[in-house]
């Protein structure tokens, strides 16, 4: 088995195992912890296609943020009482049953498909050509891209806010809201 | 004059004639020569860490007014050695009622995330261990890593000062990524390549320099680096006065031996990215290059210690708020004005 | 073994897939969910990028469209956590079984 197989079969172990303990993981940190490995495994397989600057975006955007925006969640949101709580509700056999399906179908076609590949030596990963393409052909999708950060980073601030997201007095106070109603929204509200 | 390449040359030459004489393919060739380059730069960053250590408390104390440590050797100079064996004799105090992998693991990640970025950076001509095509970008995501150590400390530790430590830590590093980020890629926008090795290759005069058309980028990644390092002015998250230790708090021995050796590898990475990018990397007349290299980091490095023992400590609002409100728009805006200059030039 | 084909990564990507709709269908804490369908992203990313290296090398269409996908999965991810964390605040809790106050 040459290098390029047994690096791939590592990364593909590494990536499947990571996954199956963040599903299953009972500790919500620990799930955290296997996805950031996920994450590193899909980086590398992003190597090993010929992929550089994808990969290093995947770190640096996936690991380097979102992965930290789901450990801080889990950090703000865990609870004492939460390791006594079960961690899969009562579907799983339904779960179970549809994925495993699922990936029979997927599996199957993709047998069954013929896949015409080039043989020609792939060219574009490292960052002038994705720069071009960029500016370029998809310069269209490339603005929306960024309005839709720019919404997303907006809304996220909106809505995370102590004040809650319509400047009334967070949102876990009822007599203050219904208060509120019936009295009219005051300034220093 | 001692230039290392040919040394460098000769020694992955003996190294592919042996793995090919074991009967190995080309793929193990290039895999045993990157081994054994990358446990060069280990042993050599472990040696420079040692250094540091023994200098920064130099620095400190001359700016303090007094002299240091003196006695272990001449002027001191072992003294890190001396506490490495104290600090490996120590007892391995685990708390019981920590998260006991991830508190395993924290120092690790954290110390291995600091030390990957000396793949990349060109100690001196020929002295690169991997030309990465992607190099800057490399570094900038394997910085990011760092974070993932500090949250999983903080939170391992069941200690609400470690917690506290690690969210500021972490709120800290992301927001002067960013900064840090965009001032890198005001140089890029000069050099059209993220290689290292080409970087340092278009600043051969003095008047190259990228420090020269690239002056608040330089200043906007200096401030953005002593705040990725976690140090004074930005220290809260460590704050020896404050958060009893910050996230370290519940580690001992070797352990806490690895985030203390993790941050000044930290600083010294951050010197060298910054001699790389702005200040010509390993170009000089006469004197060899990584004599350049070195003697440019280490002033830079100098630069950090002198930082720390000369200002007081942001409080950590006006530290998220500086990053945030000041630091970015500033970057977008030198980002901005630079590339109109590049189109008008062109 | 052959060498490693466009088959090979297909295929991890849809085992990867399918281990994301399983936690994603069974999970109760709302951010596992999350975890689950950042999975679900990754696999497509693979998919896409499979694609670009073995069908059509001379072009990075598909490195563009993984890049594109990531950036609205950090866009999607960043308005989910802060809807998890209303939901927390108001309810001092996240289990999507529990979140059902817009029910008849």
């Amino acid at each position: 088995m040459d290098t390029i197989s047994l690096v791939f079969f590592a990364l593909a172990f590494l990536t499947i195992v990571s996954s199956l303990m963040v599903v299953s993981s009972k500790n919500i940190f620990h799930s955290a912890i296997f996805l950031i490995l996920a994450l590193f495994g899909v980086a590398g397989l992003f190597v090993l296609l010929e992929a550089p600057f994808l990969a290093a975006a995947q770190v640096l955007i996936y690991v380097g943020a979102i992965a930290i925006l789901m450990i801080f969640s889990v950090m703000l949101t865990a609870r004492i009482s939460d390791s006594g709580l079960r961690h899969t509700n009562e579907q799983v056999p339904t779960g179970l049953a549809i994925s495993l399906g699922l990936l029979i179908v997927m599996l199957y076609s993709l047998w069954n498909t013929p896949i015409p590949v080039s043989e020609a030596t792939p060219t574009g990963g490292a960052g002038h050509k994705l720069g071009e393409l960029f500016l370029t052909t998809f310069v269209l999708p490339f603005e929306i891209v960024s309005v839709l950060l720019l919404a997303a980073l907006i809304s996220a601030l909106v809505i995370a806010k102590r004040d809650g997201p319509l400047g009334g007095r967070g949102a876990g106070n009822e007599t203050d809201e219904k208060r509120e109603m019936e009295q009219g929204a005051r300034p220093g509200n | 004059m001692f230039e290392l390449d040919k040394l460098v040359k000769a020694v992955g030459d003996v190294i592919a004639s042996l793995v090919t004489a074991m009967g190995l393919g080309s793929a193990w060739v290039t895999t045993v020569q990157l081994a054994v380059a990358a446990l060069v730069v280990i042993v050599f960053a472990a040696v420079v860490v040692l250094f540091l250590v023994w200098w920064e408390r130099k620095v400190s104390a001359r700016i303090q007014m007094r002299v240091g440590p003196m006695r272990v050797g001449w002027h001191g100079l072992l003294q890190t050695i001396a506490d490495a064996i104290k600090l490996l004799q120590k007892e391995d105090i685990t708390p019981t009622n920590v998260d006991r992998g991830i508190y395993f693991w924290a120092p690790i990640i954290t110390f291995v995330a600091a030390l990957a970025v000396y793949v990349t950076i060109p100690f001196g001509k020929g002295l690169l261990v991997s030309d990465l095509n992607i190099g800057i970008l490399y570094i900038l995501s394997v910085t990011t890593f760092t974070v993932i150590g500090l949250l999983m400390a903080g939170w391992s530790s069941n200690n609400k000062y470690a917690l506290l430590g690690g969210f500021r830590s972490a709120a800290q590093v992301v927001s002067y990524e960013v900064p840090m980020a965009l001032s890198i890629l005001g140089v890029i926008l000069f050099t059209q390549s993220l290689s290292m090795g080409e970087i340092v290759s278009q600043q051969t005069k003095f008047h190259q320099w990228y420090v020269w058309r690239q002056p608040i980028g330089f200043l906007i990644y200096l401030v953005a680096a002593t705040a990725e390092c976690n140090r004074t002015p930005f220290d809260l998250p460590e704050a020896d006065s404050e958060l009893v230790a910050g996230f370290v708090t519940e580690y001992s021995g070797m352990k806490f031996a690895m985030f203390f050796l993790a941050e000044f590898l930290n600083m010294f990475s951050v010197a060298a990215i910054a001699t790389t990018l702005f200040f010509g990397g390993w170009n000089g007349p006469f004197l060899p290059s990584w004599f350049w290299f070195m003697a440019k980091t280490l002033i830079g490095v100098f630069v950090l210690m002198w930082f720390r023992w000369t200002y007081p400590r942001l409080r950590v609002d006006q530290l998220m708020g500086f990053a945030w409100k000041f630091l970015l728009p500033l970057a977008f805006l030198n980002l901005l004005v630079t590339g109109f200059i590049i189109l008008l030039v062109k | 073994m052959a060498a490693i084909g466009i088959n090979h990564f297909l295929a991890l990507s849809a085992v990867v897939f399918c281990i994301g709709v399983y936690g994603m269908l069974t999970r109760r804490n709302a951010i596992a969910v999350l975890m689950a369908v950042e999975l679900m992203f990754n696999a497509v990313n693979i998919t896409l990028v499979a694609f670009a290296r073995y069908v059509t090398p001379e072009t990075a269409t598909g490195q563009v469209v993984a890049a594109f996908t990531i950036a609205v999965a950090a866009a999607e991810a960043t308005v989910a956590l802060a809807i998890v964390l209303l939901i927390y605040q108001h309810h001092r809790g996240i289990d999507v079984d529990k979140v059902n106050f817009m029910k008849w």
